[in-house]
């Protein structure tokens, strides 16, 4: 039994001041309803989560006490990602026929500020201030940069396309483009990246209704097929964020493992997928995720941005709609934003920032704390 | 004389040169952990010994803290970026500490380190509150 999704809705990301991230949750889900002509009392099943903007099974308060069943999902970065997975085997094991996933999320200004003790690390990791992800990405950045030759210059590049691609999308938090200089000339955040090479914590949601994909036709004259949700945790060896040690040998990290078996459960390639979203943190992860999720060789990065292969018109877009860098990180909701620009742009309907030549593959990839990917594959 | 004491007892081991940091080593498998830790991330056995980390070891990467982190972080009033990084302990294990060196000019991947202490803060008495950091070996 294969999985559709036929129907897509978005509160737009950003800051949204006198608006919870409940309220931002629940009217992605009903335009999410909305798209797929279906009303609330149809939905069979929902899925969804939020890191800090309450329990997602509470939106039945709003949307309607219908008794359906609805899971709750606490997965960090990963929320979105793993919700989809849920909702996917739901469906896929023949239990439901027509499903919800929703992820919303509200944080306060400045860097995440995660408990030590929530991850099994001792209180002193905080005090001495390791405790920031900002780090880990400024770090990770460093290394790559050293081990694949690639100059710092190409740091600015990926944020230059994210503010342009921003720029472009009405629901995107940051909508002004920005220029290498500028971007080079803001804030040292974590050497050696900005602050406008960071994407920052922020709000937004996003739902998806996903049904048996023989039903779809019933809702869109449009579906886009979810070929494969793939969640993948740590490898010993791997080199992750919050990580006080590492050991001295190298694995495979979670994004490598987690998009080859995505693109092995859908039977499709890395060089078929015509545009990706994948996790841009900061600037210098585009880099590496392009990499680690197969879709170009290591070091080859450099000469991709040089040539505007990565951009809207290029040969391989990436993070068409500003990514995290131009739309910020609302946790629960982020992984979902990624699936909604893959089917707003599977449908062809993304205008201004439409990849041309009717792409029918799309990937995504979300990375996060404490060492989780999840990817996927959707089609036409 | 300043009264002073580690952040974390657990981090550290009492040795004829001072303290040192102390991990795990895992009986079956010889994997290092830092800091202890009762099972072997690698093997998945219950059965680690105390390991005393070896003081040197080369850069493995390093950024610098460009901003004042929010609580828990408990360093000086007054704040001054520090350098961050990842020291490769001679083929035990990767650890990662604050850097004495904040420039980033004057860091690079491979470059020798050795532990020291330093002071992080004080306590409400007084006390000079010391945790571990690495730096540029001379």
């Amino acid at each position: 039994m294969d999985v559709a999704i036929v129907g897509i809705g978005m509160h737009p990301f950003g800051r949204h001041e006198g608006v919870s991230g409940r309220q931002q949750g629940a009217h992605a889900v009903r335009e999410a309803l909305k798209d797929a002509g279906v009303s609330w009392t149809d939905v069979q099943f929902a899925v969804g989560g939020s890191h800090a903007a309450g329990d997602a099974d509470s939106l039945v308060s709003d949307l309607g006490l219908t008794a359906l069943p609805f899971v709750n999902v606490s997965n960090g970065c990963a929320t979105g990602g793993s919700s989809l997975i849920m909702a996917d085997s739901l469906i896929r094991s023949g239990a439901h026929d027509l499903g919800i996933v929703v992820g919303f999320d509200k944080h306060p200004r400045g860097a995440f500020d995660t408990d030590p003790a929530s991850l099994g690390i001792g209180s002193w990791y905080g005090e001495t201030g390791l405790m920031l992800t900002t780090q880990f990405f400024g770090m990770k950045a460093q290394r790559y940069l050293h081990d694949h030759g690639i100059s710092r210059s190409a740091l600015a590049k990926v944020a230059a396309k994210a503010y342009y691609n921003g720029s472009l999308n009405p629901n995107a938090w940051r909508r002004v483009p920005l220029g290498e200089e500028e971007i080079n000339a803001s804030a040292m955040l974590s050497h050696p990246l900005t602050q406008y090479m960071f994407c920052s914590p922020g709000e937004g949601g996003v739902a998806l209704v996903l049904c048996r994909a023989d039903l779809a036709r019933k809702y869109t004259d449009k579906p886009v097929y979810l070929r494969s949700a793939v969640l993948r945790s740590r490898l010993f060896g791997s080199f992750e964020v919050f990580s006080p040690w590492l050991a001295v040998e190298r694995a495979e990290s979670p994004s490598e493992q987690a998009s080859r078996a995505a693109f092995e459960a859908a039977g499709i390639g890395p060089a078929e997928v015509d545009l990706a979203q994948v996790q841009d943190t900061d600037s210098g992860t585009e880099i590496s995720h392009l990499a680690e999720c197969g879709l170009c060789k290591h070091g080859e990065q450099e000469e991709l941005l040089r040539t505007g292969a990565t951009r809207v018109g290029g040969s391989l877009p990436v993070n068409t709609d500003g990514g995290c860098i131009a739309n910020g990180e609302p946790i629960g909701a982020s992984g979902l934003r990624q699936i909604h620009e893959n089917v707003v742009q599977l449908r062809g309907a993304a205008g201004v920032r439409q990849v041309p030549g009717e792409p029918k593959v799309a990937f995504s990839h979300v990375y996060g704390a404490p060492g989780v990917s999840a990817c996927t594959v959707v089609t036409t | 004389m300043t009264k002073s004491r580690l952040i974390d007892d657990g981090l550290f081991i009492q040795t004829d040169d001072g303290p040192r940091l102390v991990g795990s080593s895992c009986r079956s498998c010889g994997t290092t952990t830092f800091p202890r830790q009762e099972s072997c991330p690698k093997c998945t056995r219950v059965d680690m010994a105390d390991s005393t980390l070896p003081r040197r070891g080369t850069l493995w990467s390093f950024t610098v803290q460009g901003f004042r982190p929010k609580p828990p972080y408990a360093g000086p009033a007054e704040f001054v970026p520090y350098g961050v990084g990842y020291v490769e302990l001679r083929g035990a294990v990767i650890v990662e500490a604050v850097l004495t060196e904040n420039d980033p000019e004057r860091l690079h991947i491979g470059d020798e380190m050795e532990l020291v202490l330093r002071p992080l803060r004080r306590d409400e008495d007084g006390t000079e509150v010391l945790t571990f950091a690495f730096a540029p070996a001379r």
